[in-house]
């Protein structure tokens, strides 16, 4: 069984209400980067409700690391659009709030304090943030909040890392450096990763796999193996087999939009 | 000599203050105004000084009585304020009642508790704590129910309790609604204590008003207005400097670097 199983996957969020995602079946392996892309309001943050078991899915089955979903796992860290950092906490106090939450760091974090916090700093060091430990949000830009959030989602090393439109709200240089760092993450230290996102680019940059979703009701309607060879420069999105993976979403997103 | 804007804005209130008091014995003076109608601010201060001992033991007992209000409105009200900004279901429940009792002029309430619990310092506390709750329940329950769902959803992803997300982070977020609540409780306790000592009292400023009036002591009437309204800004402005400590970052994060 692969790491994720969507089995079927149905969910409305009121009894008589919409479909939000209909008849979707999926597997990701451990460790694979997969991008999901479609038309606003396709139910792809759905999806990422669904695996985190925010929400039971009303027909099917979600599988993750072999079990049903029956509720949240805490192997999951998750990145919105939005930093979402707490304004009263430092840099630092934010990426550790997960270790307040997360076993086996919740209940050992007063007697190991000092090796959290030296995992946090680390962390912060990876994503370009060292020196802005003490720093209040507000004291960051907005590509670097974005960075102590990813931190912040990744601190209680998930295995799974969830995204829906991290680099959303970024201008494009600064989303075309956090594409990079967010790259070399992955690659260190493998973990699995689902990108939500409206940005074929960062779709095909970044993922091994993209999935094409349809209008509400949700449904899978392509899925696209990108075989660029890795690692991946930034460079490799001006070549043209970069532009015909990109080329080929577009005009599946284009039927979309027009059905 | 020229004021930097620092020091101006520091000494605009008192200037401001001074220049009405000024205009108030100008056109008293002015138009020879009867100090038994409208008594001149001067004559106030005069008056003021020479019964500075009664005075203060009045404005003593009713300070104390809105602080005691005050601080069981702020307790219960904060109380209220998490079941109400937790649970929509108690929110539904409990909204029209909390807005319909606080649409009870309390002046009308005095009475009723005069009769049970009989004339005094009691119903003065009831009615500081019944006037000054509710704009901490309604700002409680505001920062707890106006969470981020993204937020939720990351803390709940990891398996956080409702416990656990209240504390980590509806309370802290709550905070600056809290103390902003508090500001205008403590003015509306004032209003409280002294609406219930000027109908039903022996003791306390509002008493001390009442009598005087009947009297027609105006100057003395006058007098304790003054302490009252000061009373109000020094307790205001010790929340104000309380909030300004302790929930600095919600005024800070104003002026972030986008």
């Amino acid at each position: 069984m692969s790491f994720v199983e969507f089995e079927k996957v149905s969910l409305r969020y009121s009894e008589d209400g919409p479909m939000a995602i209909e008849d979707v079946s999926l597997q990701i392996e451990e460790g694979e980067f997969i991008s999901v892309v479609g038309p606003s309001g396709c139910g792809k943050s759905t999806l990422m409700k669904l695996i985190s078991g925010l929400k039971p899915p009303s027909d099917g089955y979600v599988y993750v690391n072999g079990r049903q979903v029956g509720g949240p796992l805490g192997i999951v860290g998750m990145a919105f659009q939005a930093a979402n950092l707490l304004p009263w906490r430092t840099t630092l106090e934010n990426v550790m709030l997960p270790m307040e939450i997360v076993e086996p760091y919740r209940s050992t974090r007063k007697a190991r304090r000092a090796e959290y916090e030296e995992l946090a700093r680390a962390q912060l060091a990876r994503v370009g943030l060292a020196g802005c430990e003490d720093k209040f949000p507000w004291e960051l830009s907005g590509g670097m909040q974005q960075r102590a959030s990813i931190c912040r989602a990744l601190i209680h090393k998930p295995r799974l890392l969830m995204l829906d439109e991290p680099f959303g709200a970024l201008d494009a240089f600064t989303r075309e450096e956090l594409w990079c760092m967010l790259r070399d993450l992955w690659q260190q230290q493998p973990f699995t990763v689902i990108l939500v996102t409206h940005d074929l680019r960062e779709a095909v940059f970044l993922a091994d796999t993209v999935y094409v979703m349809s209008k509400r009701p949700g449904r899978i309607l392509v899925k696209r193996e990108i075989d660029l060879p890795r690692p991946r420069d930034l460079d490799v999105t001006y070549t043209d087999a970069f532009s015909a993976h990109v080329h080929v979403l577009r005009e599946a997103i284009g039927r979309v939009r027009e059905n | 000599m020229k004021l930097s804007s620092k020091t101006m804005s520091r000494l605009a209130p008192w200037l401001l203050t001074l220049f009405v008091l000024m205009c108030w014995e100008a056109i008293c003076r002015g138009f020879s105004i009867p100090s038994y109608l409208m008594p001149t601010p001067s004559l106030i201060f005069k008056v003021g000084l020479e019964l500075a001992g009664p005075i203060m033991e009045h404005a003593t007992h009713t300070l104390m009585t809105t602080l005691i209000g005050f601080a069981v409105a702020v307790a219960v009200g904060a109380l209220l304020g998490m079941v109400v900004g937790t649970s929509p279901i108690i929110y539904k429940a409990l909204y029209p009642m909390l807005v319909g009792f606080n649409s009870i002029p309390k002046v009308a309430f005095v009475p009723v508790l005069v009769v049970w619990f009989g004339i005094g310092t009691l119903p003065a506390i009831l009615t500081a704590f019944l006037i000054s709750f509710f704009p901490v329940v309604v700002n409680v329950a505001a920062g707890l129910s106006t969470l981020e769902p993204e937020l939720e959803d990351v803390l709940r992803s990891l398996g956080a309790s409702r416990l656990d997300i209240l504390i980590k982070v509806g309370l802290p977020r709550s905070m600056p609604f809290f103390f902003a609540s508090l500001k205008v409780a403590i003015t509306l306790a004032f209003v409280g204590s002294v609406m219930s000592e000027t109908v039903a009292s022996n003791v306390g400023i509002g008493y001390l008003m009442m009598s005087a009036s009947s009297s027609m002591n105006m100057p003395l009437v006058f007098a304790g207005l003054f302490v009252i309204g000061v009373m109000g800004v020094m307790m205001y402005e010790v929340f104000a400097r309380l909030e300004r400590h302790i929930t600095g970052w919600a005024s800070r994060g104003q002026n972030a670097v986008h």
